[in-house]
């Protein structure tokens, strides 16, 4: 620890946590009103009754469900991104890697609570759950919503341990570097570490095993989620290819909202140093491939539905592509493929504002994408006598508005009392000392040369 | 020998005067939202009478059609629900409990039929409709599902009569309030499992067919279609 650029470092890297200018107070007490703001929305939902939102009769499911999927779906950034990039050992992660995991929670967190606030009586929201009850009641395990349940809080759980594990060199770090109170904290959450070999092969194989472990989880939580639709018999949910489409969407949008909070961190945080262009464009490049992938499974999916001519589901798909949703269903084609192709295949346009405006495109995209597929199908079902349209209310803007400002919040804060970017695994990266590091830090190498 | 209850809605009888739907809103304490929520979609009509216009001016013809829980043995509204309290009982209705609802409303999703409705509101009977609500069936609070049940108080109550005095029901001792108040008796409703009863003659109809029957859902209601007009 006493060479000079390790020092250089880790004092760049920690210089968030220990030094806060007013801007900090300032931003959190504006995201904090705006997060108060929507939880007061909520209340008065709870108090007044659903019908102050714009839900009705066909369409009983619109935004908060939109926004639950979105959500999820930006989870999938952290979880399935870095465990490939850390099971492939591709050394241009190292300074993306927690930036992806704080949003993989923070997404969970917010996208858990749609599923409470879209319920009739919230209050009674632990009847999914399967607890003891004196009635011997439990939960309707043929219902997709429990299987939701047991899906968010199992990859909740996996990705808190996979955020947390590798934290533990770097709360040590802070512990040795500071005093007072912090020491304290800090100490307790570095768990003792002190850095021995033995430490240092105990957290490489929990980081091997939470790698493979999380990715069947976060395939499995999005298809759950698509379960939600495709189990009914509903026009154009009741669809076999609804699985991989929504990986595939929550994996497209999740790199879309880690490209931005990274190039947003890289410039507000000044880690230029640490964060090169090439890390954004190799995330611009995935972005690419999961655009076309994503291009792919909308022709698929459209297209079999066209040929296989059933009455109502056309009904959905015409309204969607020529009716009263195409402006909406257009913008959707533009943001999430035209744009995004356009931008990234072209070098010279793939920069770091190009990636970004590409990213902003994807996730307006892919929230309109889920909008997409709730409300049209509900609006047509089978007898035509039943359709009907929706238009969201001023409470479902306000709880969704609200929500984003949660998530920046929450990492606002994650920001401030955790080092963004693994100090230890970088420095293992720019330092490599085979006595020290373990098998985990060291470099074999993809994509490192570029960097 | 458990019952089996079903219906059969004679289409050539159907006038559409709407009154199964003012009795079906008498009987089972349906509030009604007035105009302006009507107008956003939250009309609550357990059983509705759909209108359609058939062929082309100037031969058209009209259609009603009222629509009800079609009480499927296979009904899509029933795994969905992660509460069990849709659910279905020993003599093959759709149950809705109501203070087991959580408000997911994930069955109406599922219903292909659209007759499931929700609570937008704590309900509300402006004096002196209050007086009139019927005191065997539960008035369901903000948030919960409701839907047709088949009039099971009516049910319910029978059975126990019937039971008390040692006797089978007879068909057509229960009358749903739709079936009851159809002048041109266009509903019929039954034991399915009692070869020799009203619904389950007219069942056998040629004439009969079940709503949406490709979708496997099983129903227990048969319409009779109406006849080629010469």
């Amino acid at each position: 620890m006493s060479d000079a650029p390790a020092n250089r470092l880790s004092d760049d890297l920690l210089r968030p946590l220990l030094q806060t200018s007013w801007r900090f107070y300032a931003l959190v007490a504006f995201l904090g009103s705006i997060v108060l703001m929507g939880l007061g929305t909520w209340a008065y939902q709870m108090y007044n009754g659903f019908g102050v939102t714009g839900i009705n009769n066909p369409i009983f499911w619109a935004v908060y469900v939109t926004n639950f999927v979105f959500w999820i779906g930006i989870s999938h950034a952290g979880m399935v991104i870095t465990a490939i990039l850390r099971l492939v050992n591709a050394g241009w992660r190292r300074p993306v890697t927690r930036c992806a995991e704080a949003i993989t929670v923070f997404a969970l967190m917010i996208g858990a609570l749609f599923p409470l606030i879209h319920l009739g009586r919230p209050w009674l929201f632990f009847w999914l759950i399967p607890y003891p009850s004196s009635r011997q009641i439990w939960p309707n395990f043929r219902s997709p919503l429990v299987w939701d349940f047991f899906a968010i809080s199992t990859y909740l759980t996996g990705s808190v341990l996979f955020l947390g594990l590798p934290m533990i060199p770097d709360f040590a770090l802070v512990r040795d570097r500071t005093t007072g109170w912090r020491r304290r904290i800090y100490g307790g959450l570095a768990l003792g570490w002190t850095g021995t070999p033995k430490q240092w092969h105990r957290l490489e194989s929990a980081m091997s095993i939470m790698a493979i472990a999380i990715l069947p989880v976060a395939i499995s939580v999005h298809t759950v989620v698509s379960f939600d639709f495709s189990m009914a018999p509903v026009p154009m949910w009741h669809s076999t290819i609804f699985g991989p489409y929504f990986v595939a969407g929550a994996i497209f949008s999740g790199i879309a909202g880690l490209l931005i909070v990274t190039a947003a961190l890289r410039k507000f945080l000044h880690l230029e140093e640490y964060v090169h262009p090439v890390h954004i464009q190799n995330l611009g490049k995935l972005l690419l491939l999961m655009s076309l992938l994503w291009a792919y499974f909308l022709f698929v999916e459209r297209l079999t539905v066209w040929y296989g001519n059933e009455s109502a589901e056309i009904a959905v798909l015409r309204v969607t592509q020529k009716g009263s949703f195409a402006p909406l269903y257009w913008t959707m084609v533009v943001c999430n493929f035209v744009m995004p192709f356009s931008i990234l295949s072209l070098k010279k346009l793939r920069t770091i504002t190009g990636c970004v405006i590409a990213s902003c495109g994807v996730l307006i995209g892919m929230w309109l994408e889920r909008f997409l597929i709730v409300v049209p199908s509900l609006g047509h079902k089978y007898l035509p006598y039943t359709w009907g349209t929706y238009r969201p209310r001023p409470v479902e803007i306000l709880i969704t508005i609200s929500t984003f400002a949660a998530l920046v919040l929450l990492y606002t804060l994650f920001v401030k009392f955790v080092p963004i970017i693994s100090i230890w695994e970088l420095r293992a990266a720019e330092h490599p000392s085979p006595a020290l590091l373990p098998a985990a830090a060291r470099e074999q190498a993809l994509g490192e040369t570029q960097a | 020998m458990a019952h089996r209850w079903g219906m059969a809605v004679d289409l050539d009888r159907c006038t559409g005067c709407g009154a199964c739907v003012a009795a079906c809103h008498a009987e089972n304490n349906i509030p009604t939202v007035g105009p302006d929520q009507a107008g956003r979609g939250r009309a609550m009509h357990w059983l509705r009478v759909e209108r359609y216009w058939e062929g082309d001016f100037p031969d058209v013809r009209l259609k009603f059609r009222p629509v009800m829980c079609q009480q499927c043995d296979a009904a899509p509204c029933e795994p969905v629900c992660p509460t069990y309290a849709s659910h279905h009982t020993d003599e093959g209705l759709n149950a809705q409990v109501y203070n087991r609802c959580i408000g997911t409303r994930y069955c109406a999703n599922a219903c292909p039929y659209n007759v499931r409705f929700f609570e937008f509101f704590n309900p509300q009977w402006p004096k002196p409709l209050h007086l009139q609500l019927n005191p065997d069936v539960s008035v369901r609070e903000v948030g919960v599902m409701e839907k047709c049940t088949f009039c099971v108080q009516r049910i319910t109550a029978a059975e126990i009569d019937a039971k008390a005095g040692k006797r089978e029901l007879k068909d057509g001792e229960i009358q749903t309030a739709c079936a009851q108040s159809c002048a041109a008796r266009a509903l019929v409703f039954g034991d399915l499992n009692d070869p020799d009863s009203d619904v389950s003659r007219l069942s056998r109809s040629p004439r009969g067919s079940k709503l949406l029957e490709d979708l496997g859902t099983l129903p227990k209601v048969t319409y009779l279609d109406r006849q080629t007009q010469v």
